[in-house]
């Protein structure tokens, strides 16, 4: 397996290698060794590569990603897989600020914690926290899912949209527009289906499922508070 | 015997200053409806703007470049400081960002085909890119947006620059604002949302808030493309010497400046009125931080706002910008506002020149809406056709000016070819009063 020193080859080379692979490559598996906290590490990768980074990473791991298999053997600095299209992140440790913000496909897995705004934005990414999630997090969320086997900070799912929420933990508070739903057989099979392919053992019946109340789609005076 | 006593003289009726027919009008407005006047386009109350700049021209002192015998080069070379494959463009004057969503796919591909046609680029919106806009601008330029609507690593590998959007003049600090009647169910899909709904989107960036921030994200974007693109930053006029300064610190390759008349497709009229300053106190203070920071024509500075005639252009280069970006005066030259439309303006309550309400996607002209019928009423071949005409009108106009100031290059214009009508203007561009050597603020 190939090795990809970065304190001696440094970003671009890593990134422009990790780019270039093709389609079919043979060459699937890909270790990072000395990340040491860099920024914009594996981001816009476009092949089903697996990539293993051995540490922690500063902001934007993995950002963008379509189709690579990305394991971080550490924690990950603010908006880790933003804006991911495709394939998995993984992140082993803790998660800083906006983990998975504006994912629009893939998953992304945090093993441990992940701080405030996790999921902002998003719009079709699925991501699932095994620990605690911070304050905001699915904030102005549209689309996917976020699942959550700790508890949830402050205002969750503030002005979401279509995203759906499951927290197996306490809510601080819920955001505006943001509620409490009902938990249906095809709910609970979408969550079982999230739990084995983030690899992640929970009894999908132990969550509860929060979802948008729809009232701030339209403006409405009567709102005014809300806004 | 006594006349009978006459009527004593009355006093005439008068209006008040302060609360105007049209003032008591919004507040009448505001008490019946409860919410906010949301409109498009740009600021509508005179604030000091080109106007009050004129050109001193050659005389004894300097002479003059004969008109169509003499070269007066209008190119100018975009992202130069880091960027792999910087833009050239043939004239300094750029299309500034407008969605699909606020405007329909044949106005986007009017705007590419005019903006093509006359050696120039073009630029997305709030709502991702569209084929008829890609396909259609020889030079495309991403806008990378607190929303990310239709965000995606193929697009910014297929733009030709990327520009992030910290802000705009029309409304710095808000975010966009896109309306239900005009969320088609294409538009929809594009931007995740559900069809229908009245879209919010962010003022700021949901992965990162600050100039170090934006020094990493701006490293992301260049990592993911290859270190190709130049990258912009836009801001709103505000602060424009700190801004411009961080924006330089952050990794720009250029920095767009868009004063408070610049337009949008919807905002609260008390955003647009009210919030951001002038183009014409912007520059100057621009100008200033890429000085004092040696990147002055190395950071390349595109300014925008009220942008309307070549004289306008060649103020705001001498003022020291290195292009500038025309939206609202695009749309008027491919239609919009045009009074061939006239009986559909007053169908709306309004008239040819003041309909702004851009967000209800009624435009009779075809162009802010995503109603079938009324966008085929514009033919993108024949508006980016007139749009090509304009831009070439603007760049004739602003050599004949840098002709007549003595100048083989329109970037050669200079403060020192500028004085002022008012005080004013004087204090905001920097450059003294008409017949005088004053410039407020200094000296003395």
């Amino acid at each position: 397996m190939p090795i990809i020193d970065l304190s001696e080859n440094g970003l671009r080379h890593l990134n422009e290698t990790l780019q270039s692979q093709a389609q079919g490559t043979n060459q699937q598996d890909w270790e990072i060794i000395n990340p040491r906290g860099s920024h914009a590490i594996a981001v816009g990768l476009d092949a089903p590569i697996n990539v293993t980074v051995a540490g922690s990473t500063g902001y934007y791991c993995g950002g963008m990603n379509k189709q690579a298999s990305i394991t971080v053997k550490g924690s990950v600095g603010p908006g880790v897989a933003e804006n991911m299209m495709s394939g998995i992140v993984v992140v082993e440790g803790d998660a800083s600020q906006y983990a998975g913000a504006t994912g629009r496909g893939g998953m992304l897995v945090v093993r441990g914690n992940a701080a405030s705004r996790c999921g902002i934005s998003m719009k079709g990414i699925d991501i699932v926290v095994e620990g605690n999630i911070g304050h905001m997090s699915a904030f102005m969320a549209q689309r996917g899912n976020l699942v959550v086997l700790g508890d949830a900070g402050e205002a969750l799912g503030d002005s979401l949209y279509e995203a759906r929420l499951y927290v197996r933990g306490s809510v601080k508070s819920l955001g505006a527009d943001c509620i409490e739903k009902e938990m249906r057989p095809e709910h609970l099979a979408q969550l079982a289906e999230l739990l084995e392919r983030a690899g992640t053992d929970a009894d999908p019946a132990s969550f509860r499922r929060y979802g948008s109340a729809r009232q701030l789609y339209h403006f409405n005076v009567d709102n005014a508070s809300a806004y | 015997m006594t006349d009978k006593p006459s009527k004593p003289p009355r006093t005439e009726p008068v209006q008040s200053a302060t609360f105007t027919p049209a003032v008591n009008a919004e507040i009448r407005r505001a008490a019946a409806t409860g919410i906010y006047d949301i409109r498009g386009g740009g600021t509508k109350r005179s604030v000091p703007h080109f106007d009050d700049l004129l050109f001193l021209g050659a005389s004894i002192s300097r002479y003059p470049l004969e008109g169509y015998r003499e070269k007066c080069a209008t190119n100018v070379t975009l992202g130069t400081r880091f960027a792999k494959k910087p833009i050239e463009l043939d004239i300094p004057i750029t299309i500034a960002g407008m969605s699909f969503g606020a405007l329909s796919g044949q106005a986007k591909e009017a705007l590419g085909r005019g903006a093509t046609a006359a050696g120039t680029s073009t630029t997305t919106g709030d709502g991702g890119m569209t084929e008829e806009e890609r396909g259609h601008s020889q030079l495309l330029v991403y806008q990378y947006l607190p929303s990310r609507y239709g965000m995606n690593p193929d697009d910014l590998r297929r733009c030709d620059a990327i520009e992030v959007v910290v802000g705009q003049g029309a409304k710095p600090g808000g975010g966009g604002m896109l309306l239900g009647q005009k969320i088609s169910d294409r538009v929809a899909g594009m931007r995740d949302l559900p069809a229908g709904i009245d879209q919010r989107s962010a003022c700021r960036h949901p992965d990162w808030t600050g100039p170090d921030d934006l020094e990493i994200k701006i490293l992301e974007l260049r990592e993911i493309t290859g270190w190709e693109k130049p990258i912009y930053v836009k801001v709103g006029g505000a602060r424009p010497y700190f801004d411009t300064a961080l924006a330089v610190k952050s990794g720009a390759d250029v920095v767009v400046l868009d004063g408070m008349q610049g337009g949008t497709a919807a905002t609260q009229d008390v955003f647009i009125e009210h919030v951001g300053i002038p183009i014409l106190g912007c520059i100057r203070p621009a100008v200033q931080a890429l000085q004092d920071l040696g990147m002055h024509r190395k950071v390349q500075l595109i300014v925008s706002g009220g942008i309307r005639n070549g004289a306008d252009v060649a103020k705001a280069l001498a003022l020291g910008a290195d292009a500038v970006s025309i939206g609202t005066a695009a749309l008027i030259a491919i239609g919009d506002n045009d009074p061939r439309w006239e009986d559909d303006y007053q169908k709306l309550g309004t008239t040819a020149g003041a309909y702004d309400d851009w967000h209800e996607g009624m435009d009779p002209a075809g162009i802010t809406t995503q109603d079938p019928k009324l966008a085929a009423r514009l033919d993108p071949v024949i508006a980016g056709r007139q749009l090509a005409n304009y831009l070439k009108v603007l760049t004739l106009e602003a050599q004949t000016i840098a002709r007549a100031c003595g100048k083989s290059h329109v970037h050669n214009l200079e403060p020192e070819d500028l004085c002022a009508l008012t005080i004013e203007a004087a204090a905001m561009a920097r450059v003294p009063l008409a017949g005088t050597d004053w410039i407020p603020g200094k000296g003395f």
